[in-house]
């Protein structure tokens, strides 16, 4: 029996109904959980009053949660369960803990610890570049290394990637990210409250809807903050925005990988179209200054609701003719087929969530599972494949775009009556104190998650934040295994993965 | 066959004809902020303090768009009265002081480096560098490559190596990790090279202006000669931006 208790997502509990755990008990616990089919939704370390404390948060069917004291070092927990990999990093890099017998103890974003304590990987952060690190090394006479990054040759964020490759085929490949660190944790924690919202937009300027909802229903928990059924609507059908934006510019982009150029272009241009809905809603083409605490700062009056509703009926069936396009072409399918799998066992090993996860077999969707906003009087399909290549993961987003125009117009059928708020600040301002909230959102690439622990005073103790590639970079680095170097960018647009989120 | 026939009618001709004409933009968008001089102090004090950014001059009534993320803050607590945005998107600027604007701004086209012109008027080629940005400047440069914009028939491409380029276009606050590969991107770029900031984050560390991760501006780095604001700046702005400077 558990001794995890059960919370509520995007619900406030008193930090003292939180059980706070023996080391070893917390540890077989969560191993428990974890190896019976549990997932890690959140496992961080904070410091409450010069002590060190763990706080995990794992998910079955539903939302558990335990703490305890944090050892200075600990029988690593990834050794027995893979799932707990990177947090252990993460936390050995962000307070100093070390997780002893870890398979895979390297650096995550190449920072100082927050605590001034020794450096667990023995980094030199005097040095600018991360990569300060012996790479994992195939040896052999016919082995090659292939370094990419961080500047890459498009338009994207930076990254390492370390290809391992005897020929053509890719043996390893390790993806050092850290470069995008902007210290977003340490900023969420100090900032005024005016600048909260705005940060948490920013976590990645393409999730600012799903970052943005996680810190809205955060604070809104803790603060009892109510928000009416109309900015409910108005906050899903911008979620939706969002995923539709993202997957029909990543099938534009798959398109562009396997030289189908006319497809490539056509949804080049209908993302922006799916941007400047966005951009109709709030002003903004990412949606940046729509979400805020207690509701949405724009209403969606009827002018509003007409325009988008002419223009998703006007765009729907252009996307459904270019997604027949690319998906009847046999010179896609013979590229997509088969590239990069993924299996569901080795998916399940690494938490993959989202459109990755989904593509090889997991059919978790927060939306479905942990139902927010007006999403529990939605019907959201399972959209899992069996297959776990690129071909799976272009056609759950296939899925997902049908369904995704399929809400939004019959959202855009309800009268929404919102009261808009400002910044919310008031609520940002009465927190209530010893408290936990923690909440989880489906962004376009997954589950989003945002946990905040308040102090006695109702100050924010502890503001940790998991973007959905948190869990994910690791399943294109296996997706990678025995496939051709050359396919390597078709792989990586089909994850699509965030650095900036990851590198917060 | 047929199918990718029918796509192809049924897509037709969309290029926008800026700058001919200029594109309609959704009436809420926050364009170029315009201060009203005779606005009540306590109303500016006021605007002062919610703004998130503090991108507001009290003494001076004026705006920073450097700092400005277009959230529109301000103008929803003066109702308009100290600021308000228009739907104007031509807010670049060639010299960092004049991003602090009250609502007048210089001639961009009539900024000091005109050899850039005869230069690189009839052929720019585009070094991108994220250096810490959240994806969606980037995503509103990437964008100026579809067909609406079609950056390319003005003679500018972003290309894929810093030796192919004639200039290097920064988005992001400039993190601690990125800054020896902004650097070296930046030196192999052959002379006479350009320097392009975009976005709030580029021009003064926007949003994370207060971590000690990130630079307070690329200016501080490298000489930048063209400053595009904005959160992330709207493609047109960015289209603006570029071909009013160069052509």
């Amino acid at each position: 029996m558990t001794q995890f208790t059960t919370i509520p997502w995007g619900g406030r509990v008193q930090r003292a109904d939180i059980p706070h755990l023996p080391f070893d008990t917390f540890r077989t616990q969560a191993l428990d959980i974890v190896k019976n089919g549990g997932k890690v939704v959140q496992f961080f370390a904070y410091e409450d009053q010069g002590i060190m404390k763990f706080m995990a948060v794992l998910r079955t069917h539903e939302l558990l949660a335990a703490g305890c004291d944090a050892p200075e070092m600990y029988p690593s927990l990834t050794q027995e369960c893979e799932p707990f990999h990177l947090f252990e990093r993460e936390i050995a890099e962000q307070y100093g803990i070390r997780p002893e017998g870890h398979p895979w103890p390297k650096m995550v974003r190449y920072h100082e610890n927050f605590c001034s304590k020794p450096d667990v990987f023995n980094n030199d952060y005097t040095e600018d570049i991360p990569g300060n690190y012996d790479y994992y090394q195939v040896k052999g006479d016919e082995i090659h290394e292939v370094a990419v990054g961080p500047v890459h040759a498009g338009v994207i964020e930076p990254g390492h990637f370390r290809f391992n490759c005897i020929g053509e085929r890719v043996l390893h490949l390790e993806i050092q990210l850290g470069y995008q660190h902007r210290g977003v944790e340490t900023l969420l924690h100090t900032a005024k409250p005016k600048q909260l919202p705005i940060l948490a937009e920013n976590i990645a300027g393409d999730t600012t809807i799903g970052h943005g909802l996680c810190m809205a229903q955060a604070v809104e928990a803790l603060a009892s903050v109510p928000v009416d059924a109309g900015a409910k609507i108005i906050r899903t059908i911008a979620l939706e925005l969002e995923r539709l934006a993202n997957h029909i510019g990543d099938l534009g982009a798959l398109c562009m990988d396997v030289a189908f150029l006319a497809p490539a272009n056509y949804f080049g241009r209908i993302r922006g179209d799916f941007l400047n809905l966005s951009l109709l809603l709030c002003g903004n083409r990412f949606g940046k200054g729509l979400v805020r605490p207690g509701g949405v700062r724009f209403p969606l009056d009827d002018e509003i609701r007409k325009t988008l509703d002419e223009r998703i009926t006007e765009l729907k069936p252009q996307v459904e003719h270019v997604l027949e396009l690319i998906f009847s072409a046999s010179t896609v399918r013979a590229r997509f087929e088969g590239c990069g799998s993924v299996n569901t066992a080795d998916a399940d090993h690494l938490g993959l969530v989202g459109p990755a996860g989904r593509a090889s077999g997991l059919a978790y969707d927060a939306r479905r599972c942990f139902a927010t906003e007006h999403y529990p009087h939605l019907l959201i399909p399972k959209n899992a494949k069996p297959t776990g290549d690129v071909d799976a993961r272009a056609r759950v987003r296939y899925d997902e775009v049908k369904q995704s125009i399929d809400i939004i117009q019959f959202l855009i059928g309800k009268s929404v009556e919102t009261q808009p708020v400002e910044g919310g600040i008031a609520a940002l301002q009465a927190l209530a104190p010893s408290s936990l909230a923690v909440t989880l959102n489906e962004g376009w690439r997954g589950e989003v998650s945002h946990a905040v622990l308040t102090d006695d005073a109702g100050n924010i103790l502890r503001y940790k934040v998991k973007d959905p590639s948190f869990h994910n970079w690791n399943g294109l680095a296996m997706a990678l295994r025995d496939t051709g170097i050359s396919d390597f960018p078709l792989n990586n647009k089909s994850f699509n993965l965030s650095y900036c989120g990851f590198d917060l | 066959m047929l199918t990718i026939l029918k796509n192809r009618f049924e897509q037709g001709y969309r290029t926008c004809s800026y700058p001919k004409e200029k594109p309609a933009v959704f009436s809420r968008y926050r364009g170029k902020p315009v201060i009203q001089k005779t606005a009540d102090p306590d109303m500016v004090n006021a605007c002062a303090d919610a703004c998130p950014q503090d991108a507001i001059d009290v003494d001076q009534k004026k705006i920073d768009m450097g700092r400005c993320i277009f959230c529109g803050t301000c103008e929803r607590l003066s109702k308009g009265e100290f600021v308000s945005f228009t739907n104007d998107f031509e807010i670049s600027t060639a010299k960092k002081a004049d991003l602090l604007t009250d609502g007048e701004l210089p001639s961009l086209a009539d900024h000091a480096k005109q050899h850039f012109k005869k230069l690189f008027g009839r052929s720019l080629q585009l070094r991108q560098v994220s250096a810490a940005g959240c994806n969606a400047c980037e995503a509103d440069l990437n964008v100026l490559a579809t067909p609406f914009f079609d950056l390319a028939r003005f003679g500018i491409n972003f290309v894929a190596s810093p030796r192919h380029a004639d200039a290097i276009v920064v988005t992001g606050p400039v993190s601690r990790n990125m800054k020896t590969a902004l650097l070296q991107t930046y030196e192999a770029v052959p002379e006479p090279r350009v320097v392009i900031a975009v976005g709030s984050c580029t021009l003064t560390g926007g949003p994370f202006s207060h971590s000690g991760e990130v630079a307070k501006g690329l200016d501080t780095i490298l000489p930048v000669d063209l400053f595009i604001p904005g959160c992330p700046p709207h493609p047109l702005t960015n289209l603006h931006g570029l071909i009013t400077f160069f052509k």
